[in-house]
């Protein structure tokens, strides 16, 4: 690795130890040796088996629950519904005061997804634990579902989500998230050329090789250690201390080793049902998607759509950005309200542009609930931005590199959401790239900085 | 339920287990011998996560019945290193920064080793080829395929 000293050369240190080294990762001598403890890398005596029923239905009133067989199955000890769950309705981000409480842990006389949590089955083996799932009968009244974030937002679709009432998020900034800089329309009219495009994303699996689980094993003095492969210990041991109504001090949550997570291990799902499981039966509990649920019911990446319009002149200024964007949140929050605002601020790019119009929604739709993937609320809005560019780039008939100098973030500018730009490297970074990619560009372009214009 | 005897190998150590007629070696490694080293990410036989070698042979301990293994000599990644040294194969995945997360490593190595007892000298295709049972969602397959190379290169020159 070379660190090129003609770049920011005032800011930096030359005395730097381990930056540049290449050092071992101290994890790397237990993964090689088969040594590194995952959750399930644990037996406990006595260990129960958790399954979930699941509904069949996107959208469905639940008449009734019939339990009475499941709990007769041979090895089965407990089975639990919603009225078992001390705090049923919860949702994460509560902790950082971005609510309603909008999602059950068990489903609660509606099912808004395809394979929402209904009945936990606990049992002496899995396969008693599938078996008796099998058997809990669970009458259901079948209710329009609603997939589409266009759909959605018309008057008269189907609520997904009583506990918000209509089927976006409401900000403080009311329907959606808002960055208002300049005058977009003033902007649009002056310009040569105007660009508007719409771009769409599917979900996204995560697919980790080691699927979401986590062990609860009771202490016997009240307490519970929570083997978990979370990427949120404290996240998720907060939100199960609110779920279980149980003080923080009794649970005691041990991971940070993650056999792939993505992203894919931040929501709070397992936890606080196997913890209660294991206060109820007093033995140890495991609960451990199959593959199956690790891709049809772990939260995706979101759907997102992205609706881009820019005003463009001839000599490669962006004069006016409008961005409207989607989040499909699915039928619950989770992280999405936190994604949907993060493109709101992330919209512009790293491009000073003199007037900007930007609105984010998060909607509700009946499909799995989304939440955090890599970057989510950046990555897909990232993308489209950058075809984007190299559309205007074509437009106008300029080489896509030199249009990006033109338009880049330098320290000093004042970026959209009111925070001034400091730092910036971008003018560097594609220096570099313009080198490393052999993609040359006008000498002007390569002696540019990030420092303030024109020096 | 009936418990059916189940005698092998481990590493070179003698095992016996009662066990349930049908559990998986997968299982019977896991739950009931504790080498945890074998790992299940999918259960059906498509990740190879929890890949083994059964008389010399690749196998996916998930699809095979522990009962089926009488006699036989199962050998797992944590009986790889000898005396507190690690096998070639483990010093190049740790030197050629080609694990993770770490979850797709044992099997990773099992299947790297069957290829280099059987072609020592593998090309790249041949290195490629040997791992495409197995998957890493981080995806470092080039680290890897890199690790694999290496130690085939150091055990010929180890050999001369």
């Amino acid at each position: 690795m070379e660190l090129r000293k003609s770049y920011f050369a005032d800011q930096r240190k030359d005395d730097l130890h381990e930056i540049g080294q290449p050092r071992p990762r101290s994890d790397s001598p237990g993964h090689v040796t088969g040594k590194t403890t995952y959750f399930a890398d644990r037996n406990f005596p006595g260990m129960l088996h958790l399954k979930m029923v699941r509904s069949p239905h996107h959208h469905a009133r639940i008449r009734s629950i019939d339990t009475s067989e499941a709990e007769k199955h041979p090895g089965v000890v407990k089975v639990l519904t919603a009225k078992d769950v001390p705090h049923n309705v919860y949702t994460i981000l509560i902790l950082i005061q971005i609510g309603p409480e909008d999602e059950t842990v068990l489903a609660d006389g509606k099912v808004r997804w395809k394979g929402e949590a209904v009945v936990a089955v606990l049992a002496e083996t899995e396969r008693a634990a599938q078996e008796a799932a099998a058997k809990v009968k669970v009458d259901y009244e079948v209710l329009p579902a609603v997939f589409d974030m266009e759909e959605a937002l018309k008057p008269d679709a189907p609520i997904v989500n009583e506990y918000h009432g209509r089927n976006y998020y409401l900000y403080d900034s009311g329907e959606c998230r808002k960055v208002r800089f300049g005058d977009v329309e003033a902007g649009f009219a002056t310009a040569d050329h105007v660009l508007e495009q719409t771009y769409q994303s599917s979900p996204i699996e995560h697919a980790p090789t080691e699927t979401t689980g986590c062990i609860v094993a009771p202490e016997g003095n009240d307490r519970f250690t929570c083997y978990t492969n979370t990427q949120a210990m404290f996240f998720t041991l907060d939100n199960a201390s609110i779920i279980l109504q149980m003080p923080g001090n009794k649970l005691h949550f041990v991971g940070g080793t993650v056999g792939g997570g993505f992203g894919g291990k931040v929501d709070v799902i397992v936890e606080p049902i196997a913890i209660l499981g294991a206060k109820l039966t007093g033995r140890p509990v495991c609960f451990v998607y199959s593959r199956e649920e690790e891709m049809q019911i772990s939260s995706p990446r979101a759907a997102e759509k992205v609706v881009i319009k820019d005003g463009v002149m001839n000599d490669g200024r962006i004069v006016a950005r409008k961005v409207t964007g989607y989040t499909d949140a699915g039928a619950y929050s989770r992280h999405s309200p936190y994604g949907a605002q993060k493109g709101a601020g992330h919209y512009p790019g790293p491009y000073t542009i003199p007037n900007v119009w930007i609105d984010t929604y998060c909607v509700y739709t009946n499909r799995t609930p989304s939440s955090a993937m890599r970057g989510f609320g950046v990555t897909i809005g990232d993308f489209a931005l950058e075809v984007q560019m190299d559309k205007l780039a074509r437009l106008i008939g300029m080489d896509p590199l030199e249009f990006r100098f033109i338009n880049a973030y330098r320290d000093g500018d004042m970026k959209a959401h009111r925070q001034p730009t400091e730092g910036a490297a971008l003018i560097e970074c594609m220096q570099e790239a313009s080198r490393a990619a052999n993609w040359p560009v006008a000498e002007k372009f390569m002696t540019m900085s990030s420092y303030a214009k024109g020096a | 339920m009936a418990k059916v005897p189940v005698q092998f190998t481990l590493n070179g150590a003698e095992k016996a287990e009662f066990i349930d007629s049908g559990t998986t070696l997968l299982h019977a490694l896991r739950d009931k011998i504790g080498d945890t080293s074998p790992k299940g990410g999918c259960h059906q036989g498509t990740c190879g996560a929890c890949t083994v070698i059964i008389d010399g042979e690749l196998r996916l301990s998930c699809l095979t019945l522990a009962e089926t293994c009488n006699g036989a000599a199962v050998t797992t990644t944590s009986g790889l290193s000898e005396g507190g040294v690690l096998h070639s194969l483990q010093r190049a995945f740790l030197d050629a920064f080609a694990t993770q997360c770490g979850f797709c490593t044992p099997g990773m190595i099992m299947a790297a080793k069957v290829l280099l007892d059987h072609t020592p000298n593998p090309s790249r295709e041949d290195v490629v080829e040997a791992l495409s049972g197995n998957i890493c969602r981080c995806t470092g397959y080039e680290p890897i395929i890199q690790a694999v190379l290496t130690a085939a290169r150091s055990n010929s020159q180890n050999a001369v």
